[in-house]
C-alpha cells in the first residue's frame, strides 16, 4: 500500500493527510466491530422501535398511550427508578472509601480475583443463596433469633429490601472495580504534593481527588445503574413481582410472553433505555462541567 | 497546623535509614545542617537523594533514625504538619487546577486571605517568569513551563526548608542558569534553608554553601565547594567533581606529599588522597589539567580525536595499554600524533585500592 500512496513529488502523501485525521491502517479493525454493532445492537433496535409503533389496535402510537395511561405500567418507571438509583448511590458510596484503602494495599489481585467471582455467578445464583440465607429456617433469621433480637422470623425476601440487598450484592463487585481503577489511575505524588503544601486528609480528598474522579465516578454510576435498572431475576426470585418490586422489565416480559404482545413488549423496552438514556445523558452533562484530561502530573 | 513551619536554627538527621523490603535505599544518614545553608545533594542515579528527601518531607516514614528540628522530633509528623516546601522530581502539578490556582493552593491551605493570596501568587508568578500563562492548565504548558510552576508553587508559601529535586533538569542552558539565580536570590531573600537535589556538579558548585555527596544510600563526603573540587576524598566523588580520567599505576615511593605512581612505565606526581594496602592505586585528572608537555616527559598517548573548544582543543587519546585519556591543548592536534601528557602535582589525585 505504502508504495502507491508514497513518492509523490510535493506536499504530504495521501497517506499523511489521512493520517493526519487519524485515519491509517488501524482504523480497519474498527470494521468488524461496526459490522457486529449494526447487526447486534442497531438492526434490532430500530426493528423494535418499527414494532413499537406497530400496536394491535391499529394506531401509531397506540401502545405508547397504553402504558402511559395505566398505573400499573407508567408505575414500573418510578419502581425501578426507585431501586436503581439508590442501589447505585449506595454502591458508588461504599466502594470510593474501600478503593480508597485498597489502593495502598499490596495483594490487590487477590481481592479483585474474589470480587470477580460474583460477577460471574450471576444474579440467579445470588438470589438462590438469598432464598435460603434470608429465609425464615435461613442463618440471618436464627442468629437473630438465638441472640434474642427476634422472636418470630422476619421476611426480608419478596420485597423491596429482597431485591435491594441482592442488587447491591451483584452490583458492587462491578461498581469497585471501576472505581478502583479510577482511583489508582491518579498520580500519588499528587497527594503527596498537596501534603507538603499543608492540605489534611479531608483538603486532600475534596482539592484533589474528588475533582479528578468525578468524571470517572460519573461514567461508572452511569454503567451501574443500567444494569441494576434493567433487573429481572432477583426482582422475581427475592422481590414481589406483582407489587413493590413490579419493575419495568417484568412488565416487558409480561407483555411479551404472557400477552404475546410483542409490539407492547417493544414499546416498554423503548420506554425503558429511554429512561436508561436521560438519566446517563443528564449524569455525562453534569461532568462536562468538571476538568476532564489525564490524573497524572503531566511531564515532558 | 503546621507545626515544623516556625523557624529553626539547626536540621539534624541521625542515622536515618530506609529500607524497601530486603533493599536499604538509606543506610543511616548523620548531617546537620543549619538555617539558612544552601545544601546541594549530589549522587548518581539510584543513590538514594529522592528517598532522602521525601523522609525528610515526610512523604516516606524512616525506617530508623530520627529528623530534628533544633530538639523537636518531626520525623513523627506528617507531611502536611512539617510544612516543608517541596519541588517534585516529576513536578507533581495538580492537572485540573489552572497555573494561579496551583501556585495559590499552599496559601489557600493555609487560610492566607485572598487579596493577599493574589499579590504573592502575582510575585511568584513574575519570579519564575510566567505571567502569561497564568491561567493555562498544566497539561498546556511545556516541560520547562511545568518546572517553573513547582518551584513557584513551592516556594510561595515561603517555607522555612525547601526540598527541591532536579528542579531545573528540563530546562535549556540560557533558562537554567536565569532561574539558578532566581532561585539563589529567593533562597537569600527568604532566608530559608534549601536542600537541592542534582546531578550536575555545576549547579552544585556554584549554588551550594555545601555539597553532600552520596553514593549507594551513604554520604561520602561533606564540604564546601571549594573543598569538594580541589580535594575530593574518594575515588568516586572525584568522579562527580569532574576527574574524568582514571588511571591504574603502581605506587613507587612518596616525596614529601606527593606520591610516586608509576603509570605505563612513566612517573608521575600527584597528592596522595586515600591510602593504599599494596602497590595499587588510581590517578585522577581533570581533563582541563591534562595538556600536552611538548617534552619527553609525561604519558605517551596516540591522540584518536581532537574537538573545537573555542578557548582551545579538547583531545581524546589512548595509551598504550588502552586507556582512554581525555586532555586540553592550546592548539590542534593531528589524529594519530604521538603527544606526552602530564599534569601539575596539585592536580593529580591519587586514590589508594582501598576505596
Ligand atoms: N518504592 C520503592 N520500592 C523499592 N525500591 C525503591 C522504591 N523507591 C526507590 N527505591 C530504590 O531506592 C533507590 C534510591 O531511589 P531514589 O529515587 O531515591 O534515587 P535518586 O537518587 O533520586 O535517583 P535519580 O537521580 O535517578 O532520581 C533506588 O535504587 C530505587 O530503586
Ligand atoms: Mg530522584
Amino acid at each position: 500500500m505504502s508504495a502507491v500512496l508514497e513518492g509523490r513529488a510535493e506536499g504530504p502523501t495521501l497517506r499523511q493527510r489521512l493520517a493526519a485525521r487519524g485515519i491509517d491502517g488501524a482504523t480497519l479493525l474498527v470494521l468488524p466491530c461496526v459490522a457486529l454493532i449494526l447487526g447486534l445492537f442497531i438492526y434490532p433496535f430500530l426493528y423494535g422501535l418499527m414494532l413499537s409503533f406497530e400496536p394491535k389496535d391499529g394506531s401509531l402510537f397506540g401502545n405508547y398511550a397504553r402504558f402511559f395511561s395505566d398505573p400499573f405500567l407508567y408505575g414500573t418507571i418510578f419502581k425501578t427508578l426507585r431501586l436503581a438509583f439508590p442501589v447505585t448511590l449506595l454502591n458508588l458510596l461504599i466502594a470510593i472509601p474501600i478503593a480508597f484503602r485498597v489502593r495502598l494495599m499490596r495483594r490487590q489481585r487477590l481481592l479483585t480475583t474474589l470480587l470477580v467471582l460474583p460477577i460471574t455467578l450471576g444474579t440467579v445464583l445470588v438470589a438462590e443463596g438469598m432464598l435460603f440465607y434470608f429465609g425464615p429456617q435461613g442463618w440471618f433469621n436464627r442468629a437473630l433469633m438465638a441472640v434474642g433480637l427476634l422472636s418470630t422470623p422476619i421476611s426480608v425476601l419478596n420485597g423491596y429490601w429482597g431485591v435491594f440487598i441482592s442488587l447491591v450484592l451483584t452490583g458492587f463487585p462491578f461498581t469497585f472495580l471501576l472505581t478502583l481503577s479510577y482511583v489508582t489511575g491518579i498520580d500519588p505524588s499528587l497527594e503527596n504534593a498537596a501534603a507538603t503544601l499543608g492540605a489534611g486528609p479531608a483538603a486532600r480528598f475534596r482539592e484533589v481527588f474528588l475533582p479528578l474522579l468525578i468524571p470517572g465516578l460519573a461514567i461508572t454510576f452511569c454503567l451501574s445503574f443500567v444494569q441494576a435498572y434493567s433487573v429481572l431475576p432477583s426482582a422475581v426470585l427475592v422481590g414481589d413481582p406483582a407489587g413493590a418490586t413490579r419493575v419495568i422489565s417484568i412488565a416487558a416480559y409480561q407483555a411479551a410472553f404472557e400477552e404475546y404482545d410483542y409490539s407492547m413488549a417493544s414499546a416498554i423496552a423503548m420506554i425503558m433505555g429511554a429512561v436508561q438514556l436521560l438519566v446517563v445523558v443528564a449524569v455525562l452533562g453534569c461532568r462536562s462541567l468538571f476538568y476532564r484530561g489525564p490524573a497524572a502530573g503531566a511531564k515532558g | 497546623m503546621t507545626v515544623g513551619a516556625t523557624t529553626f536554627k539547626q536540621l539534624h538527621l541521625q542515622g536515618v535509614r530506609r529500607e524497601f523490603d530486603a533493599f536499604t535505599a538509606l543506610k543511616g544518614l548523620d548531617l546537620t545542617i543549619e538555617r539558612g545553608e544552601f545544601i546541594a545533594l549530589l549522587g548518581p542515579s539510584g543513590c538514594g537523594k529522592t528517598t532522602a528527601l521525601n523522609c525528610i518531607a515526610g512523604l516516606l516514614p524512616v525506617s530508623g533514625g530520627r529528623i530534628m528540628l533544633d530538639d523537636r522530633r518531626v520525623d513523627v509528623l506528617r507531611p502536611e504538619e512539617r510544612g516543608f516546601g517541596m519541588v517534585f522530581q516529576n513536578y507533581a502539578l495538580f492537572p485540573h487546577m489552572t497555573v494561579r490556582k496551583n501556585i495559590g493552593f499552599g496559601l489557600r491551605m493555609r487560610g492566607v486571605p485572598k487579596p493577599e493570596l493574589e499579590k504573592r501568587v502575582d510575585a511568584a508568578l513574575a519570579a519564575v517568569r510566567l505571567e502569561s500563562q497564568a491561567e493555562k492548565l498544566p497539561g498546556q504548558l511545556s516541560g520547562g513551563q511545568q518546572q517553573r510552576v513547582a518551584i513557584a508553587r513551592a516556594i510561595v508559601v515561603e517555607p522555612p526548608l525547601v526540598l527541591m529535586d532536579e528542579p531545573l533538569s528540563n530546562l535549556d542552558a540560557k533558562l537554567r542558569l536565569e532561574m539558578r539565580q532566581e532561585i539563589r536570590r529567593i533562597h537569600q531573600s527568604l532566608g530559608s534553608t534549601t536542600i537541592y537535589v542534582t546531578h550536575d556538579q555545576e549547579e552544585a558548585l556554584s549554588l551550594a554553601d555545601r555539597i553532600v555527596v552520596l553514593r549507594d544510600g551513604a554520604i561520602r563526603q561533606v564540604g564546601t565547594p571549594a573543598e569538594l573540587y580541589a580535594l575530593p576524598a574518594h575515588l568516586d566523588v572525584a568522579d562527580f567533581m569532574g576527574f574524568r580520567n582514571r588511571v591504574n599505576g603502581e605506587l613507587v615511593g612518596m616525596e614529601g606529599e606527593d606520591a610516586l605512581l608509576n603509570i605505563e612505565g612513566t612517573v608521575i606526581r600527584g597528592r596522595m588522597r586515600a591510602a593504599s594496602a599494596g602497590k595499587a592505586a588510581v590517578a585522577a585528572i581533570r581533563p582541563d589539567d591534562l595538556e600536552p608537555t611538548g617534552t619527553d616527559s609525561g604519558i605517551p598517548v596516540r591522540v584518536e580525536a581532537v574537538e573545537y573548544r573555542g578557548r582551545g582543543f579538547h583531545g581524546v587519546g589512548v595509551t598504550a595499554s588502552g586507556t582512554e585519556l581525555h586532555f586540553a591543548s592550546p592548539y590542534p592536534l593531528q589524529r594519530g600524533a604521538a603527544v606526552r601528557l602530564g599534569a601539575d602535582a596539585g592536580r593529580v589525585l591519587v586514590f589508594g585500592d582501598a576505596r
